[in-house]
């Protein structure tokens, strides 16, 4: 039986290889050219972080996200509470509409983005009928945005879902029983419960949201670069793969240290926010 | 009731709103490939198949369409392959050693595809694998392990040690027992893990945009350069094509699903 285990344990070395060698060491390497070219010490970090120019790009950057993840919360919350509330049929064809554009190519919805928020496209015609005339948002941080919320939706209400389906709604019932209006029920039992899920799909929206290269590439306008775009030109216009390391141990340094926060950090945190919203009761 | 029904119709609205956004620019792509001028507009004037003439003759299209199936089917393959085995020997493994490896092999979902292409990019300049289709289906397999290992382990998680303990007190030896005790079981997340590997190497622009060369470019770097220099329609029939491609994949599971129980219903009313 021993035996067994070990062999068994054998079996993650041939995929553990290909993501060291072909996935990970890449990664090191690039960072490792990042502290050691044109000699080795701080000198790219040191560049990256006292030009203006990349510290508009990543506060843009970080701007992006943030405003991504609220509007995220904002359309994703109600919709995953209502597939809590809906009976079965109903819950397979929101779900539906979820999966069918996760599912989709990325490039097939980026390109369908271009084509809507074009010089008098759909989404112009649309704001001219509400007053707002002549306003083409290719080419600005607005159209970003929006195809960039319409790319983590998905992963926003899938998580969300999840999270608010453990809750038990009963819960809802017993503080209306004990003389809690609805809407007082909803935010003293349920949204305190659902904190831990809004922060972790939050999370991992906010971390994908950083690393958006083909949307902002092609929806977004040149002089309103975000992190990503920057890393890419460097290597592609200039071949400059140690300052594009220095900008990638940035972004990584943010993602995976968010993640980290994420893993470490979630229940602490979590009795926390619950604490002080119920005021310190529990 | 009617107090719930009230309550609910501000959220339903609102929900609309959210399925609209989802939905709406996922649409859009199929009246645009069907459109008879040469823009990406929608002020239509007639329809036309052209872009789907164009796309089905033109050697380019045609040769991308090509070479992102291959390359897709590979991938998925291989993705499954290693990543059953990698969640069999995680099974396996004490937490303390299964843990770290799997938040390791989890990574490729984390990283920006902008790093990971440049950084792909730059190691496969020095190894002579730039844009080779061994590079681009290796760095793919990478891309796509995470999303082979999540269903394997979930269907993992509901594998039963009871049956296998039987199966082994039963004189099974340890290939025979997975083949015929718990591959039948696993074979659901199996295949959810090879649709996900194939579809994330079939979608995936970034990498493959920084390893193409001109005799290696997937569909989605054929977009991606057909959107930044020509104004070529054929791409509204080309994503057309993916948006049908991806709603089968979704579609076909459920429906073998239903097929699945009716057949069980059936059965039982025989029995």
């Amino acid at each position: 039986m021993r035996q067994s285990r070990i062999f068994s344990g054998v079996a993650v070395i041939p995929a553990l290889a290909v993501i060291l060698i072909f996935f990970l060491l890449p990664i090191a390497v690039i960072v490792y050219r990042s502290f050691t070219e044109p000699e080795p010490g701080l000198g790219q970090y040191v560049a990256a972080l006292s030009d203006p120019t990349t510290l508009r790009v990543l506060g843009r950057t970080m701007l992006t996200a943030v405003v991504a993840v609220g509007a995220c919360i904002l359309l994703g919350y109600p919709y995953a509470y209502l597939m809590t509330l809906v009976g079965p049929t109903a819950r397979t064809l929101l779900m539906a509409l979820v999966l069918v554009p996760f599912w989709t190519s990325l490039m097939a919805r980026t390109f369908a983005w271009i084509s809507l928020l074009q010089r008098d496209g759909p989404v112009s015609a649309i704001l001219a009928f509400f007053g707002a005339q002549d306003v083409t948002l290719l080419g600005t941080a607005t159209g970003v945005v929006l195809a960039i919320l319409q790319i983590l939706l998905p992963y926003m209400i899938l998580t969300l879902f999840t999270a608010l389906n453990s809750i038990d709604r009963r819960q809802l019932a017993a503080a209306q029983s004990l003389g809690a209006n609805r809407y007082r029920a909803f935010w003293q039992v349920y949204l305190p419960q659902s904190l831990p899920g809004i922060f972790a799909s939050s999370s991992l929206v906010f971390i994908l949201a950083l690393g958006f290269y083909i949307t902002p590439q092609l929806i977004g306008s040149p002089k309103e670069a975000m992190i990503s775009q920057v890393i890419g030109l460097r290597v592609e216009k200039i071949v400059d793969f140690a300052g594009a390391g220095a900008l990638s141990g940035i972004l990584l340094l943010a993602t995976l240290g968010l993640f980290a926060i994420v893993i470490l950090g979630l229940s602490p945190l979590r009795k926390g926010i619950s604490q002080m919203l119920s005021g310190g009761e529990r | 009731m009617n107090e719930a029904t009230r309550v609910r119709l501000p959220i339903r609205l609102w929900a609309a709103v959210a399925a609209l956004l989802l939905i709406a620019p996922t649409l859009m792509v199929v009246p645009l490939s069907f459109t008879s001028k040469r823009s990406f507009s929608l002020q239509l004037e007639g329809w036309s198949l052209q872009w789907y003439e164009k796309f089905f003759t033109d050697p380019q299209w045609l040769g991308a369409l090509g070479t992102s199936l291959v390359i897709g089917v590979i991938v998925g393959v291989s993705a499954t392959l290693l990543g059953t085995l990698a969640a069999y020997g995680l099974k396996s493994l004490r937490a303390r050693v299964s843990g770290p490896l799997q938040v390791m092999m989890m990574l490729p979902i984390l990283i920006p595809g902008i790093v990971a292409a440049i950084a792909i990019f730059g190691m496969y300049l020095r190894w002579n694998l730039s844009g080779s289709s061994l590079g681009l289906i290796l760095a793919h397999i990478t891309l796509a392990l995470p999303f082979v290992l999540i269903p394997v382990s979930t269907a993992m998680r509901g594998l039963d040690d009871t049956l296998t303990r039987a199966a082994s007190v039963l004189g099974a030896r340890p290939m025979a027992r997975f083949l015929q005790v718990e591959l039948p079981i696993l074979l659901p997340g199996i295949a959810t893990g090879f649709i996900f590997a194939f579809v994330t190497s079939l979608d995936e622009v970034v990498v493959a945009y920084f390893l193409q060369s001109p005799t290696l470019r997937t569909l989605p770097v054929q977009m991606y350069s057909s959107v930044t220099r020509e104004t070529d329609p054929s791409i509204a029939a080309a994503s057309t094509l993916l948006l049908v491609l991806s709603t089968l994949i979704i579609l076909i599971p459920r429906l073998v699903q239903v097929v699945n129980e009716r057949r069980a219903a059936k059965q039982g009313d025989v029995e």
